[in-house]
């Protein structure tokens, strides 16, 4: 399988990142070179197979629902880089 | 003080004791090959005062008679942990002058354990390399200078666009390259598909990625969480041991984290390997396989022969497909751990002209080539119409990786030895051409590890004709990394130490 523009436009998008017309036919290249080399594959026999789901075998652990920290909102919003009254602040989203 | 730097972490531990030397001596002496080794950018963060004063600390619990097992030993550690109070980039640019609140729980180990930090080192973006030639802070050199050139050429060369010069591997390239330096007794690395491995295999020192689950991950910036695993790299197997010792433990906080007591895995080194199995696996002679490679191979089997191992041929049928597998479940475990990367909680922020504008314009900015590349195909392959033909394929290959492996223990083997890159170092900017795959080989012989979530080894074990650093690798049961030291110490006696490089670069 391969990629053309517009789904590199397509999957740019939902990646969310930002891409230029310039760049289009340089990531093309780049992801059809990946495609290419992950189409061997399609060789193997995966019939009957179970994907993994968890490389090693564990129950999953679970713990009581409850508060057990917080309290800083001061500390989490230390690295943002806009807040108003331990808020983050983004663009107006609903008008 | 050359023969501080240049001490096991082993020996520096048992002096310490000794008071034949203190932490302080020692940390200063780091400190400043440190600082005279900047140009090789191993380290992007350099936190002296700290390291000072945690050694200053050190020498109070020696005179007590309260160290711990690390108490006064200097380490580098990797920009991927997250240290409370000191920038953690990850080495990317998304994550500008981003200062935890928290520190992770390996290095907390380690801080427990009477560790002093020497700063944070560089590593590619997010992990995402194998040259270290994609972070954020340029380029790491290798310690090692290239086959033939005078220290004079290489010492221009740094000064100047350091074509040619080496590169120490990725994406664990500052910790490999301090390591081999002389810049910290050891260091913290990480390993989604030989990132530990494949600098230490280039760099004449010794890495272990230990069995997924053995190290917790909380704290540690994400790449593919079912992969993505912590370990040290250090100059000799004992030193890895050591250190694994202090890093390894059950931690509520990551829920793959194993509830299993940890062995004092320095009581592996210079344990017998007699009557030992050592799998030889067919399908790692790779086409275009250096004899040099092929050679060293051989004589790392001969040396656990004359230990008294037993060899014998074994099959992994899946290994070549192991590598395209982990290129659809490395990048789509990432496009959703970078998922978090907005400009909203932490980082850099670009703005446009609604949310989602500002959301492209950051990632757009933040990441670089190789981070949107990966992010962008594990995109597609967890897209509608898509998942199932590679990602849900993807894993149904890696079920027959491991189920090879579990295969070939179940035979009896108790270890499997192989070589732990193709080649060995190359130079910076000879791989940047405009298929991304070419970069990608390199951890063909590792990147099975993760994969199937075992233990895997790198041990220095001869040097190319050119004379550059050559590595075993050794893969062992999962939870079964004593082996490992054991056989690593066998290699690393019949091979003979590394010889560190000449500083060059000062």
């Amino acid at each position: 399988m391969s990629v053309d523009q517009s789904t590199v436009r397509k999957i740019a998008r939902l990646a969310r990142i930002a891409v230029t017309d310039a760049e289009v036919p340089h990531l093309q290249g780049e992801l059809n070179a990946m495609l290419a080399f992950v189409e061997q594959l399609n060789e193997v026999d995966v019939s009957g197979v179970e994907p993994m789901t968890s490389v090693t075998p564990m129950v999953m652990k679970k713990r009581v629902d409850e508060v057990t920290d917080g309290y800083y909102a001061e500390r989490i919003v230390g690295n943002a880089p806009l807040t108003e009254d331990h808020f983050f602040l983004v663009p107006k989203v609903v008008e | 003080m050359n023969d501080l730097t240049h001490m096991t972490l082993a020996d520096a531990r048992d002096a310490l004791k000794a008071k034949k030397i203190t932490a302080v001596e020692l940390t200063d002496a780091h400190v400043a090959a440190v600082s005279a080794a900047a140009p090789l950018n191993a380290y992007v963060l350099e936190t002296p005062d700290q390291a000072r004063a945690m050694a200053a600390q050190s020498d109070k619990k020696i005179a007590a008679g309260t160290a711990g097992p690390l108490e006064g030993i200097p380490l580098g550690i990797k920009d991927l942990y997250a240290t409370k109070g000191v920038r953690t980039t990850a080495c990317s640019n998304i994550l500008g002058n981003f200062v935890p609140d928290y520190e992770s729980t390996v290095t907390s180990n380690l801080w427990r354990d009477g560790a002093v930090m020497l700063g944070k080192l560089n590593n590619d973006e997010f992990a995402m390399g194998s040259s270290n030639e994609t972070s954020s802070f340029g380029p790491v050199v290798s310690p090692w200078a290239p086959p033939n050139w005078s220290p004079e050429k290489a010492k221009a060369a740094l000064s100047g666009d350091k074509k040619g010069l080496l590169v120490p591997g990725g994406s664990s390239g500052g910790s490999a390259s301090a390591v081999a330096a002389g810049l910290c007794l050891g260091a913290t690395a990480t390993d989604t598909g030989g990132s530990i491995r494949q600098p230490a295999a280039f760099t004449g020192t010794v890495g272990i990625k230990p069995t997924y689950g053995r190290c917790s991950r909380w704290g540690i910036v994400a790449f593919a969480s079912s992969l993505d695993q912590a370990g040290p790299i250090a100059r000799t197997v004992r030193d890895n041991a050591i250190l694994l010792t202090s890093m390894a433990g059950h931690d509520p906080k990551d829920t793959t984290s194993v509830d299993l007591p940890v062995p004092y895995y320095e009581a592996a080194i210079g344990k017998s390997v007699k009557g030992m199995t050592i799998g030889i696996p067919k399908e790692y002679r790779v086409d275009g396989m250096s004899s040099e490679i092929e050679t060293l191979w051989s004589k790392g089997a001969q040396w656990l022969k004359d230990a008294g191992a037993k060899i014998v041929d074994v099959s992994l049928p899946h290994t070549k497909y192991a590598l395209p597998a982990y290129y659809i479940v490395a990048p789509a475990e990432a496009s959703s751990n970078l998922a978090r990367y907005d400009g909203v909680r932490y980082g850099v922020r670009v703005q446009g002209k609604d949310i989602t504008d500002m959301y492209e314009q950051t990632r757009a900015a933040g990441f670089g080539a190789e981070v949107r590349r990966r992010i962008m195909i594990g995109t597609y392959v967890l897209s509608a119409g898509y998942y199932d033909a590679y990602y849900v394929r993807a894993q149904k290959i890696r079920t027959l990786i491991k189920k090879d492996f579990e295969d070939a223990y179940a035979s009896g083997v108790d270890a499997i030895l192989t070589p732990a890159t193709p080649s060995p170092a190359f130079g910076i900017g000879e791989k940047s051409g405009a298929d991304p795959v070419e970069m990608y080989l390199n951890d063909i012989f590792t990147v099975t590890v993760n994969m199937a979530g075992l233990p895997g080894l790198a041990v220095p074990a001869g040097v190319s004709a050119e004379g550059l650093p050559l590595g075993l690798q050794l893969i062992g049961r999962a939870f079964d990394e004593e082996t490992l030291f054991s056989l690593g110490e066998v290699i690393e006696q019949a091979a003979g130490r590394t010889t560190l490089p000449k500083r060059w670069w000062v």
